[in-house]
């Protein structure tokens, strides 16, 4: 490896670069060029790989997160991208940085944010962002309340993220076409503003739901032609949902009977069917709701000991008193 | 005649990848970033305007540039420094301070002898770019 690598974004050492790898250098003539003449034109992606630990965040994804594969081959595919472009900077190819702002659309509940957090960690491994954390804000932390409000407060929230990623959800709300003083267009312009400039020290996700964010974007062209990346969180299968429930009721310390099982297995259609279903967010609360029952049902059993098993069981009853059984 | 205030001011003039760096190291250590600008370098003027407010929760060095940069850009004439403050109860104040931007021309300072009863005599320090000209007007 050259002593280049580590994360040398101005090669200081351009001066002493006349190595005989620079025949590589279509553009700059004075680029830095490895200064280590043995590896001046190889670079191993395998060992950069291992050593950006990257592999242990993408499979920390692919098992700690059901479903959402378009997503996952997607941020699989950013990955290489970046690695290669860690590559080609080593051996002194300055192709400048790849833009990596993204928007993530999807129903409600399909882990958008889950991933924006996720991608964050990526990114930092990747050494794309500095810091690597996460700021997630709402129309309400960037648009202000009257006129010369919103410039510094939003600029306030892009100090705040730079050297990670900037999570904006439900992004279409800056947008309002029914208000045309609306001040919402004067904080997308200053995104967009630094989103060009400083490409290298935010990352920027917009997310929000389908539909809406493609309106969004049509009324806004000039947003959506500098993201780069447009991701569909498409919504989980039933089984994927039962995977997940699983998954919570694991979390939470608690297991599900055998009736339980089988009261989520036909919950699961059910709820689906209603009109706000949220996928694994609907989830969640069905379960939480089951706690509160299960809670009741032990209690209503006062004058006896509960054993550890009756405290962590959530039973068939207390998934089957829900109204989708009513 | 240099002026040499604050962390740093015996060394050369700090590159923006060195002010970076401490900017960094300042935030590393839970301190908030502020940037101040003057144009009245008497050593006893300790209240500079305010360039913005304070940046708390930063996490980057880059927002503070981009502050540094712009504050530059509207007084290029003017002293700028960079204060990172310590709320840690106990301390509760500036840890670090250091200039990053001065005039091109720093004429120094008169030295005034004001005889006063008898033999003695008061020394005063005046910058001649002040030179009882106004805020805005001196350098």
């Amino acid at each position: 490896m050259t002593h280049a690598a580590a994360n040398g974004l101005t090669g200081a050492d351009g001066a002493a670069a006349g190595s005989p790898g620079a025949d590589a250098v279509p553009v700059a003539p004075a680029a830095p060029a490895a200064a280590d003449s043995v590896s001046a034109d190889r670079v191993n992606l395998s060992a950069l790989l291992a050593d950006s630990h990257v592999n242990e965040v993408l499979d920390e994804l692919d098992t700690e997160l059901i479903g959402l594969k378009p997503v996952k081959a997607r941020i699989r595919d950013i990955a290489a991208l970046l690695l290669v472009e860690r590559a080609r900077k080593q051996l002194g190819l300055v192709g400048g940085s790849p833009s990596l702002h993204m928007s993530f659309t999807g129903n409600p509940g399909t882990g958008k944010t889950t991933v924006a957090l996720r991608m964050a960690q990526i990114l930092h491994r990747l050494g794309y962002v500095r810091k690597g954390h996460l700021v997630a804000v709402t129309r309400d932390d960037l648009v202000g309340q009257y006129i010369g409000h919103t410039a510094p407060k939003t600029k306030e929230i892009l100090k705040k993220a730079m050297g990670g990623v900037l999570f904006i959800d439900e992004a279409y709300y800056l947008y309002r076409p029914e208000n045309e003083r609306d001040y919402g267009q004067e904080a997308i312009e200053i995104l967009l503003q630094v989103m060009e400039n400083q490409r290298d020290d935010l990352v920027v996700i917009v997310a929000g739901y389908k539909d809406r964010m493609d309106t969004f974007f049509r009324s806004n062209p000039g947003l959506s032609s500098r993201i780069a990346h447009h991701l569909d969180f498409p919504d989980y299968a039933p089984e994927e949902l039962e995977e997940i429930a699983q998954r919570m009721v694991h979390g939470m310390q608690y297991r599900l009977s055998p009736s339980g099982v089988a009261a989520l297995q036909e919950y699961i259609p059910l709820r689906m069917q209603q009109p706000h279903f949220a996928n694994a967010r609907s989830i969640r609360n069905a379960l939480d709701r089951a706690r509160l029952r299960q809670a009741n049902r032990l209690f209503a059993q006062q004058g006896r000991s509960l054993t550890r098993d009756e405290l962590m069981t959530l039973e068939g009853e207390d998934l089957r008193l829900s109204r989708m059984f009513a | 005649m240099r002026i040499t205030q604050g962390t740093f001011s015996f060394l050369p003039e700090l590159t923006d990848t060195e002010i970076r760096a401490q900017v960094d190291y300042a935030l590393e250590q839970g301190w908030a970033i502020g940037v101040e600008y003057t144009d009245d370098p008497h050593p006893r003027n300790f209240y500079w305007d305010m360039w913005g407010n304070p940046m708390f929760d930063l996490r980057d060095a880059a927002g503070a540039m981009t502050e540094v940069t712009a504050c530059r850009k509207a007084h290029p004439q003017t002293y700028i420094r960079v204060n990172a403050f310590d709320s840690t109860r106990g301390f509760e104040t500036t840890r670090l301070s250091f200039i990053v931007n001065r005039p091109t021309n720093e004429p120094g300072f008169l030295l005034r002898r004001n005889e006063v009863g008898g033999r003695a005599i008061q020394y005063t320090i005046e910058s001649y770019a002040t030179n009882n000209k106004p805020e805005g007007s001196r350098y």
